[in-house]
Parts: structure tokens; sequence; C-alpha cells
């Protein structure tokens, strides 16, 4: 083994510009291979950021318009979710599936105000299953519990966010625990702080969806219904219980039971495996990209092989004849080609990698306004550890593409016609 | 008999036909010292690189050292070459890049010998043949006589059954090529080298036992040579 790499040095030794020329074109597409899937990292990370607020396992569902005639009543029947909805969502027909149930009703804006503070926000009246199903993570204090709904509590918790504003740009969220604050002419006992992002869209503050229901004399109204579930894995399986649930429903609000614009259902799972389809075709279109700059790399190195071959025709000759075989030989041309793809390789990947990093420093920090809305573009855009080795098994494969002609080239040469040659 | 061949016939076919070898049998015994004398073009060449393994031949049969040689495989040919066969060139055939020593070694290395034993050995045979102070230097800072002694020494290292010398003195003055020959003949006498010279030069063959002369593809008369009498211009020198 030694020897191979001391036999191959010597070579490379010999012909420094013309190795460090061939160099670069392998360095140059391994460093666009790994700077293209790392802006692609970087843009599907920002992409995934949304997706994750939820719980993958969750379904929201919404009240439309009946787009049929049906039970004596025309199209175009508002139809509002009520607590009957809830009652059959957690029925028998559905247990096998269901797993918790929240309510949710939007409600606002209100001016929520804290000494001389105030801001704008939305409430999100619900009941304590929604802290998983919406992935809430709390800073301080707890979550709306069962007690806040069956006492109908007046108690809320607070974004992170919100409670920043409330204190005039202060960290100690802590603090407002306990605290009051007003909105809708109503007093609020903090009772808790969850965390926001900078990428999460709208932020909302949470309070007992009871409480609001009798505020506003909403008794039954529910607006949405947010339900997590399990054993639904497949497309298939969603989409049959999708429409039976669907049924279910329209049925209770008089409707057509196959009226699709009556019950809008939103499947977090299936958008899930939607996006990972959009994620992993843009990945292999990034890999594909990557490989052809790579491609440009593989020819310039068999290419000088091959010019290195009939450069040392007479030396292959003398090692024939003094009992070298073919495939020692092919050894020699092979071994210096994955040599310099992989060594060059290894300086573009390299390099590569750093120039992701400081996409990470700069593009990486920076968020772009989007209708109003604050978005990152760019989420730690670098590649991780299985992508090195996938290129240094695709840097390996290369150089023995590229030395696999000029080798072979190589092992023909005849030693008698070789020695001839002056 | 170490090398038998037996009704051997050539033909190269470059656009035309040619008929190089025409039916040469041949036997040569372990410890002989032979020369091929012919002129250009008589088929000599040829006739040693089917000695050497380093060509085939189309008809007949080739025994070596109780072996047959026909239709091998490349890889089988080169193991051959590299057990059985050791080459000395006119041009001597020096890697440029390998110190004598390296090149030394380098049959030695397609054997598989660890790295160790084969610089012991080679370094072995260089000081054999006074090359010692010379080892680490590479071919172009050695003289004529001295790069050919290195090619003799990297013939010789895997102790091969025959030694093929293919105009070893072509490249040398008159003065060197004394002294090669005369290396030729001590390795013949005293180590029972067997050696086949290929030459034109009637002084070169001279120093050999027996001259076997090869003629438009055949070979014609065989002079023992025992009293190295054979050269019209006297016995102790080399034709220049």
């Amino acid at each position: 083994m030694k020897d191979l790499f001391e036999e191959i040095w010597e070579s490379i030794k010999r012909n420094k510009l013309r190795t460090a020329l061939t160099g670069f074109a392998v360095a140059w597409g391994i460093f666009m291979l790994i700077v293209l899937l790392g802006a692609g990292n970087g843009l599907m990370n920002a992409f995934m950021n949304q997706g994750d607020r939820f719980a993958t396992n969750t379904m929201a569902v919404y009240g439309g318009v009946t787009s049929k005639p049906a039970n004596g009543y025309q199209v175009g029947r508002g139809i509002e979710l009520n607590d009957r909805d809830i009652t059959i969502t957690q029925s028998a027909l559905f247990a096998d599936y269901v797993d918790k149930v929240s309510p949710v009703l939007y409600n606002g804006p209100y001016t929520l105000v804290f000494k001389s503070q105030h801001l704008s926000t939305y409430l999100c009246a619900c009941n304590p299953d929604l802290l998983d199903m919406n992935k809430i993570e709390l800073l301080f204090g707890r979550f709306i519990n069962r007690n806040d709904i069956t006492m109908q509590r007046k108690t809320i918790v607070l974004a992170a966010a919100h409670a920043r504003e409330l204190l005039n740009g202060g960290e100690d969220y802590a603090s407002l625990l306990g605290k009051t604050v007003t909105g809708g002419g109503i007093t609020w006992l903090v009772v808790g702080v969850y965390k926001t992002d900078r990428s999460a869209q709208r932020v909302e503050d949470y309070v007992p969806i009871s409480t609001i229901q009798t505020l506003h004399n909403k008794r039954n109204m529910v607006g949405q219904i947010n339900f997590s579930f399990h054993g639904l894995t497949t497309r298939e399986e969603n989409e049959q219980f999708e429409k039976t649930y669907r049924a279910a429903l329209n049925r209770a609000h008089k409707a057509a039971p196959d009226d699709e614009s009556s019950i809008w259902i939103w499947n977090r799972f299936t958008q899930n495996m939607q996006m990972d389809k959009g994620t992993h075709f843009i990945r292999r279109a990034l890999w594909i990209l990557g490989i052809f700059t790579l491609v440009g790399g593989i020819v310039g190195v068999s290419n000088i092989m091959l010019i290195t071959v009939k450069e040392r025709t007479r030396e292959f000759g003398i090692r024939k004849a003094i009992g070298a075989s073919p495939w020692e030989i092919m050894k020699l041309i092979l071994a210096e080609s994955v040599s310099i793809t992989a060594l060059f390789g290894y300086i573009g990947m390299f390099l590569g990698m750093v120039a992701c990093e400081v996409m990470k420093m700069t593009v990486g920090q920076s968020s772009v306004e989007f209708f109003g809305e604050t978005v990152q573009l760019f989420v730690n855009p670098t590649v991780g550890l299985g992508i090195s080795v996938g290129v240094t098994i695709l840097l390996v494969i290369a150089g023995t593409l590229a030395g696999i002609s000029p080798a072979m080239k190589a092992a023909r040469i005849r030693p008698i016609e070789a020695l001839n040659e002056t | 008999m170490l090398i038998e061949l037996r009704g051997i016939h050539k033909t190269y076919d470059n656009g035309q036909p040619l008929h190089v070898l025409k039916g040469i049998d041949l036997g040569i015994d372990q410890g002989e010292f032979v020369s091929i004398m012919g002129a250009s073009g008589s088929g000599k060449s040829t006739l040693l690189n089917i000695l050497g393994i380093l060509d085939n031949y189309d008809e007949g049969e080739y025994w070596l050292d109780g072996k047959l040689i026909k239709n091998l495989s490349e890889t089988e040919a080169a193991h051959y070459r590299n057990c059985l066969v050791g080459f000395v060139f006119q041009s001597f055939n020096l890697i440029n890049f390998k110190t004598a020593v390296e090149n030394v070694e380098l049959p030695l290395y397609y054997q598989g010998v660890s790295r160790k034993k084969r610089n012991e050995l080679a370094m072995h045979f260089l000081e054999h043949f006074g090359l010692a102070d010379w080892a680490t230097h590479y071919p172009n800072e050695l003289s004529g006589g001295q790069k050919q002694r290195v090619a003799i020494a990297r013939a010789l290292i895997t102790q091969p059954r025959i030694l093929l010398a293919d105009e070893p003195t072509g490249a040398l003055d008159s003065k060197t090529s004394v002294e090669v020959m005369n290396l030729l003949t001590e390795l013949n006498r005293t180590e029972k080298v067997t050696i086949i010279v290929v030459t034109h030069e009637s002084g070169v063959a001279n120093c050999t036992d027996k001259i076997i002369h090869i003629k438009d593809g055949v070979i014609g008369e065989t002079t023992m040579n025992e009293q190295h009498k054979a050269s019209v211009f006297g016995t102790a020198t080399i034709m220049k």
C-alpha cells in the first residue's frame, strides 16, 4: 500500500501544474454541489419551520358553505360548527382513530392593556388539549386547565412576544404571572407565558373556551375543531377517514354527506406527506445539478490520466517486461485517479462547507417582510455528516470512473511495442 | 533441456503478412552461454521476444523449464516473465525516476516481497556488481556501463532460469562492452546462469560458448565456440 502511494506521489510531483489544474475542476464541482445542497437545506429548513409548529398527526376542521342542495335547503348555506360536532368527533364512531379533541374559537381583535402598555391581539379560545396539538412550549406558569374550563375562569396564557411588549421590552416574563391584563373590557389573570419565535406567522393568546362562549353568548359555537389522531398511516386511509368524518358532520348539519365545501378539513399529516415529497424532489434536483457540475471535473481527470498513460507507455512496458501483471498497471492509474479526485474533492468540500457557514452567518440571520409577516428565507443552510459521507463515496466512484478507461489503455500496452518506442 | 523450441512459426500481419520465423527448432541446456547471431530482419529479435514470453507464436511448441509456454493469459505471462526470465536490453530500460536500488528491487515488488527484504537483497546485488556507492543515484547520474550493470542486477534479482540479453553492448563503447561481456561470462561460469545473447557483432558472439546463426527465419549453422576463436578480428577484442 505504501509503495502504491509512493508511486502516485512520484507521478504527481512530476506534473504539479497539470495535477493542480485538473484538481481545480474537481474541487469546483464538489464546491458547487455542497453550496447548492447547503442553500437547498437552508430553504427547506425555513419551509419546515412553518410546518413544524404543529403536531403532524392533527386535523383542523372548519365550517364552510354548502355547494349541494340537500334536505330542502338550497346551496350557499353557511355551516357553523358547534358543541354537537365535538360530541360526534369524540363518539364511538371515530374512537378507533381520534385521540384528543379541542374546540378553537378565535376572538378579536382585542386591545390588551397592562399598565401603560397596550397591543392588539386575537384571543384563541380552546381547551387544555390544544397544548400538545399546537406544540405550545410553556416558558413560565401553566396552560389552560380543566378547572379553567369548568369554572369559566378568566385566565390567559400570553405569547412571549406579547409579554415582552406589555413589559415594554422587558425580559422578566415571570413577573407577569398572577398579574392581570385587561382586554375587551374584561380583566384577565395571566397564568402562563409560552415561547414564540420570529418565524411564527400569527401570534395569539390562549383563553378558556367556556369563558368566551359564555361572555359572548355563543353557547354552542366552536368555530374550529382541532383533534389529534392515530392509526392513519397511508394517504388512502386518511382519505377514507376524512370521507366518513365529513359525511357524519354534514348529516348533523343537514347537508349532503359528500358536500366537500360545507366542511373544510385540513389534515396536517397528508399536508406533511405532500411537503416531504416536495423537499425530496428539490433535494434530488440539487444533487443532479451538482453532479452535472462534477462531471466536468471528472472528464478533466480522465483526460489527464490518458495523457499520463501516453507519456508513461515506455515505463509501463518495462514494468510489464519485468513481471507486472495488467492489474498491477491498472492499479497504478486507478489509484492515482482516485487520489487526485479524493484529495481535491475534499478541498472543494471543505471550502463548500466554509461557504455554507458564511451563508449561515449572513443570509441565514436575515429575514424578509412577506405580506406583512416576517419570514426567514434561510435557516441553518449547512450540510450534515450524511452528505459528507455521501460525497466521499461519490468521489471514490467518480475517481474510479475517471481512471477506468485510461487504466485499461495502460493495461493493454504491449511491452515489445512500448520498449521499441524512443 | 531447459529450453526447447519445436517448429516455431511466427507471422506478423501489418497489412501485408510477413513470415518472420519459419520453423525454428532449438534446444538449450541449463548453464549454457549461447549467442544468437543474424542480420537485421533475420528474425533474431522476434525469437528473443518469444523466448522471453513478450510475444506469442502461431505454430509449434515452446517448453521452458518443463512448462509449455503457449496461449498464456497476460497475467500468467507476466508471472512467468517475473520468475523465469531476466531481461537485459540494449538501451538499459531503467526507470528514470527511480534510483538504482529501486530499479533493482522492482521485480521483487511484483512478487510481493516485503520492502525491507527486497531492499536488502537489491543492495546485496549492487554490492556484488561494485555499485554499492551508486545505489541512491538516478539512472541519468550513471555511466553507460554502470546502467547496464544495474540492469543486469535487476534481471538477476529474482534468480531467473534464463537471462536474455538483447544487444547488451549496443549502446556501449568497446572498453565497457568488454567489461559487460566479461561480467556475463563470469556469471555463467561461477553462478551457472543460462545466458542467451542476441547480437549482430561477431566479437560479442565470440565471447559465448555456442553461436547460433539465424537467417531468413530459419536456423543456419550452429558453431561450437569453447575455444572462443570464432571472431575474425582475433580472440580478445570486441569489434566496434
